[in-house]
């Protein structure tokens, strides 16, 4: 009588989540179990064949999804083929991103800091870069967070949901947090991710809470029931309880892809965390929060009476226009590579929004290509800036060098030069990577002949279908403007030469933060962005030179795939555009 | 499905292009830098060589072209020939879809025309850096190749992207190699207003897109043949007119939409300008000729009046701030947007004779400006400083006759003296606008007048008088810089003597173009008032002005 049933599970349909979950565990395990020297290969190897194996499930299900809806545990686990589409766009970002995070560089060193728990400054601290640690449980942590990506656009349960949004934050919180510079900056943001994200979790599960109330029950099928049949439940003449549960389910959604007004945490975030790990927070996180979001809106906008979806819509276009808004221009003014980034991010998040305010789901084969073209784009970029790099001037040897010459980080090649105006000249000192670089840009940009234009004229195409145009059009005008800010870099890049060619000479050199020259004593204080420690920072010369160092390969491949998508994807779209018609029969 | 009549003379245009730059591109690398100022590159296959490396491939392309012009029947000037249709972006409704009538045949040559000229006049550019300097011939190469692909493309997804596309090339000739350190100034005003138009374009695109009943939409919706005749709603449509001619209207320029131009002649190098106001902003006037009037037809009657009053502003108004420039190249970007004036007048009258005509103008302002824009480039190259101011400069036609004389007749064929190329399209826009809105060119005819004295006042200033100091030493054009001055020059006599082979690429195509947008050549009453000035009222209109072009 009271035995327990297991339920029948389709192990298959829930593979691409599996498999990455249980090799976040067996990571886990490894950190214990294999010795220091072999952990990183040995993660390294088990992470990117654990995204492989993931992206196999997906390609071997597709066809079986197409054929209809596979719902595991009625619904708990819900695998339309747009959900499965938002997999394969997530693994694909995902595996790009792991290369970049793989990569140490000609310097010998990754991203991250040796031991993140060391208090920043202190001997402890010292003590650990001088033993060569390194933190290698961040391949487990990305495969969780990878992992809960996967799970969230593809449930029907709002709570599952929840869940999965809390298995892709929590990881990340961390992750943001181990920089291995200017790692004050790194945990003040992860610090203020975790608070606005937790803010924002709250939400999401006030919304839950609300919504339950309404129907008795979280399956978003269930809530639609009850919408068009409110005898069901005791509460179910009250729509407004769904309304504004919807809306702070949305909020909560809107929070994770960067939608202004919940965008603040995304500059700091951006700029703070190491910056492999916003490459891949940002194409990543975006494309699963995005397949949630269009989940959501699609399956209960559908229920809603007419009046009362309008009434969605119009908090949604709203919130489109602030977003593209906010992104555009006040990234028009930034001077940080990454905050610019993080601006852009914002920006894309309003154009992606764009394409959802449709009334029903013409927009989401649009926004499933604008995920992977974003994406590609902006793993790219983020992995090109890892690669330019501060390096000292060792101008007076002696005097310079005693102090920091225990610290291994010192010597020549410093954190990443994230100043705009330090990227002057790039292009003659590295002409491929700018070129990359450029690409992205323009493929930000919607430049056509990219991967970026095709895209958008996706998302505009579903807006102006579903008459929004007003909103298409100021779409297109906020591209316009933000063409501005990343053809500046290019000009900057490319255009413009370099502030000092010659070491030698390079006291008129990229100076420190602030931007002034530094004008006369060398230990101008105002080098902290460069500098290692505390300690370092009264003690090391603010005259730095920027250097681009070498890859060592995964990230000058991942860049390399990158811009061969994005170019494939902007001149001959059409395979990518038929595959994406495909994931874009959503409803069940 | 690739359907293509014939040897694909179009995509090997486009093509052979992009191949020549990436030539050119690759030329001399690793060499490393020669010394700026040293004019011979370091090595025989240096940097240096790759100039020759772009002319050669320019050349060639003339070439080719010269075989595009052989396969092209003139008998049927006004269809589209040597056409090519290959699916491209089949979710989309794209297509790689190509051919010309005799309009695009003629903008194709004018740019293949142009490119060896320029290649040639930037010959010494670049201050002798020849790394900068392969750098600019490989980016003239490249756009040249969207030059081609944006005259013959008949599908509106690939005109439109190819629009865009070459704003980006275009961009860093103004911003890379241009002068003076406004250029980037110049370069971004250049990107933000052809951007803004060209987005908005984008929502007219769509839009466009959106009105083919969804049951007819296929895999080649976006072939302007298919988006022809459609049945709009008129508000949609005036919508989407105002979309497409907003863009149109700002790479045109026109007034009031112009103020980027004359800041990007200024500062980008003469042979940009050459390649900018010449031949991408007829990108601007072919676009609303091949594409504006077939496609919205009953838009275009509509905003026709408004679009016309515009036109005389940008005549009068164009010629008016060139008078008062005292910059060289500055003045003839204002001369520039008065030229386009006509050029959109000539269109949106809807006479054969009219639209005939602006096809001619477009051609002729193309190779008149163009010999300006080069001519006045060699006349700064001799000033010690390289001003470009008009004050500077006084007295050269003493010390260098031959530059004087060629940059008198270029002015003057601007000015539209009778016997040069200009004179006969703006004679036909005349005549062509006089019957259907005579008021309008009544007020523009004193550009005309105008168009002499900014022409004749930059002469006396510049060329006449006593020498300069500055120029005492000034050199006579030597014999690249005559090829160069030379190949214009006689274009213009050719084009004003004899144009009637080239008219018979404008003049079906202007019948067409009258006939899409749904109106006939006014009636024959009209005519003797407009014929007043020709000697026989009963021949063709065409054939009396070419007698009257070449009898004066």
């Amino acid at each position: 009588m009271n035995e327990f049933v297991a339920p029948p599970i389709d192990w298959a349909a829930v593979s691409p989540v599996l498999i990455v979950l249980a090799a976040g565990v067996l990571g886990v395990l490894l950190e214990a179990f294999v010795p220091a020297r072999a952990r990183r290969g040995t993660q390294l190897t088990l992470t990117l064949g654990a995204i492989v194996g993931s992206l196999v499930a997906v390609g071997l299900l597709w066809d079986r999804v197409q054929e209809g809806a596979v719902a595991v545990v009625g619904g708990s686990y819900l695998l339309t083929p747009f959900g499965l589409g938002v997999q394969a766009v997530i693994g694909v970002c995902a595996l790009l991103g792991v290369l970049v995070v793989a990569e140490r560089t000609t310097t010998g060193q990754d991203a991250f800091a040796p031991a993140a728990a060391a208090v920043p400054g202190t001997a402890y601290e010292d003590e650990t870069r001088r033993a060569g640690l390194q933190q290698t449980e961040i391949y487990p942590l990305l495969l969780f967070s990878t992992g809960g990506m996967l799970l969230f656009p593809a449930t029907d349960d709002l709570i599952v949901m929840f869940v999965a949004l809390e298995v892709l934050s929590l990881p990340l919180y961390v992750l943001c947090a181990t920089a291995r510079r200017r790692r004050l900056l790194s945990q003040e943001a992860a610090f203020k991710y975790f608070v606005l994200g937790a803010f924002a979790s709250a939400l999401f599960i006030f919304g839950i809470a609300l919504v339950y109330g309404f129907a008795g029950t979280v399956r978003l099928q269930g809530v639609v029931q009850v919408l068009a049949d409110p005898s069901v439940s005791p509460l179910g003449t009250m729509p407004a309880l769904v309304v504004l549960g919807l809306l702070l389910v949305l909020s909560g959604l809107l929070f994770k892809i960067g939608a202004a007004p919940f965008h603040a945490w995304t500059p700091d975030v951006y700029q703070g965390a190491p910056t492999p790990i916003t490459g891949f927070m940002a194409a990543c996180t975006k494309a699963a929060a995005m397949g949630a979001l269009v989940r959501v809106l699609f399956t209960l906008s559908n229920g809603l009476d007419p009046a009362t979806r309008h009434d969605v819509e119009v908090a949604l276009w709203a919130v489109a226009i602030l977003t593209m808004l906010v992104g555009t221009v006040v990234g028009a003014v930034q001077t940080d590579v990454k905050r610019l980034l993080a601006y852009s991010a914002i920006a894309h998040a309003g154009f992606l929004l764009v394409g959802v305010v449709g009334p029903d789901g013409a927009g989401a084969q649009a926004v499933l290509f604008y995920l992977l073209a974003y994406g590609l784009a902006s793993i790219g970029a983020f992995a090109v800036v890892t690669l330019v790099r501060e390096r000292t001037v060792s101008g007076d040897e002696s005097a310079d060098r005693s102090p920091t010459g225990p610290v291994p980080d010192d010597g020549v090649v410093l954190g990443e030069a994230t100043r705009l105006a330090q990227w002057a000249g790039l292009g003659r000192r590295a002409p491929w990577l700018t070129a990359a670089f450029s690409l992205f840009l323009l493929s930000m940009a919607g430049i056509p002949l990219t991967a970026g234009f095709v895209a958008k004229f996706g998302v505009f195409s579903a807006a102006v279908e579903a008459g929004a145009w007003p909103l298409a059009l100021l779409g297109v005008l906020a591209s316009a403007v933000s063409v501005f800010f990343y053809v500046r870099v290019i000009v900057l890049m490319v255009l413009t030469p370099p502030p000092a060619r010659d070491p030698g000479t390079a006291s008129t050199g990229s100076g420190p933060a602030a931007g002034a020259a530094p004008t006369g004593g060398g230990t101008a204080g105002g080098g902290g962005t460069a500098t290692v420690t505390g300690e370092a920072t009264r003690t090391l010369v603010s005259r730095t030179v920027v250097t681009v160092v070498g890859s060592r390969g995964p990230a000058a491949f991942a860049i390399a795939v990158c811009a061969v998508g994005v170019l494939l994807l902007g001149v001959l779209p059409a395979g990518a555009l038929d595959l994406v018609g495909q994931a874009a029969q959503f409803r069940p | 499905m690739t359907m293509s009549t014939g040897f694909p003379w179009l995509t090997v245009l486009i093509v052979w292009p992009l191949v020549a730059a990436a030539a050119t591109a690759l030329t001399g690398v690793g060499r490393g830098r020669p010394a700026a100022g040293a004019v011979t590159g370091a090595g025989r296959f240096g940097a240096g060589a790759a100039r020759t490396v772009a002319l050669v491939g320019a050349l060639v392309e003339v070439v080719l072209l010269a075989g595009a012009f052989a396969a092209f029947d003139t008998g049927d000037a006004g269809t589209h020939q040597l056409t090519q249709t290959a699916s491209w972006i089949p979710a989309l409704g794209a297509s790689y879809a190509v051919g010309v009538d005799g309009v695009g045949l003629l903008m194709v040559a004018l740019s293949v025309g142009l490119v060896p000229l320029v290649i040639l006049a930037a010959w010494r550019e670049q201050g002798g850096d020849h790394v900068r300097l392969r750098r600019y011939l490989a980016t003239v190469l490249l756009l040249e190749a969207f030059m081609v692909t944006v005259f013959v493309a008949r599908d509106v997804f690939l005109f439109y992207v190819v629009f865009e596309a070459m704003l980006i090339p275009a961009y860093f000739l103004i911003g890379g190699f241009g002068q003076g350190p406004q250029r980037r100034y110049a370069a971004v005003k250049f990107l933000l207003f052809s951007l803004a138009g060209g987005l908005v374009m984008l929502v007219g695109v769509i839009a466009l897109y959106l009105q083919v009943p969804a049951a007819d939409r296929g895999p080649q919706t976006f072939l302007t043949d298919n988006l022809t005749g459609l049945t709009l709603d008129p508000t949609a449509e005036k919508l989407m007119f105002a979309a497409f001619f907003l863009a149109f209207a700002i790479k045109a320029p026109m007034f009031p939409v112009h103020s980027w131009l004359p800041d990007v002649t200024q500062h980008a190098t003469a042979g940009t300008s050459t390649l900018l106001i010449c031949v991408l902003d007829k990108v601007g006037t072919f676009g609303m000729l091949t594409l504006c009037l077939p496609l919205f037809p009953g838009a275009s009657r509509w905003a026709a009046p408004f679009v016309i009053v515009l036109a005389v502003i940008s005549i009068l108004y164009g010629a008016i701030l060139a008078i008062g420039q005292s910059d060289v190249l500055r003045l003839i970007g204002y001369t520039s947007v008065s030229h386009f004036g006509f050029i959109i007048l000539g269109i949106f009258t809807f006479t054969s004779l009219g639209t005939a005509g602006s096809g001619l103008m477009m051609l002729n302002h193309g190779i008149s400006t163009g010999a300006l824009f080069l001519v006045a480039g060699f006349a700064i190259a001799r000033h010690p400083r390289q001003s470009q101011l008009i004050a500077d400069y006084g007295g050269l036609r003493t010390v260098a006759p031959v530059l004087g004389g060629t940059f008198l007749v270029a002015g003057l064929s601007a000015a539209a003296l009778p016997g040069l190329a200009t004179f006969v399209s703006e004679i036909m826009v005349f005549l062509g606008s006089y019957a259907r809105w005579p008021a309008a060119v009544l007020v523009a005819v004193p550009a005309v007048v105008l168009a002499a004295v900014y022409v004749l006042l930059t002469y006396q200033r510049m060329f006449t008088g006593p020498v300069v100091p500055d120029l005492a030493g000034a050199r006579d054009l030597d014999g690249r810089e005559k090829t160069v001055a030379g190949v214009l020059v006689a274009a213009l006599l050719v084009l004003g003597l004899a144009p009637g082979p080239v008219l018979d690429y404008v003049r079906a195509p202007g019948e067409v173009a009258v006939e899409q947008v749904g109106e006939t050549d006014p009636p024959p009453e009209v005519e003797p008032a407009a014929a007043s000035a020709g000697p026989d009222g009963t021949a063709p209109s065409t054939t009396r002005v070419t007698t009257e072009g070449s009898l004066l």
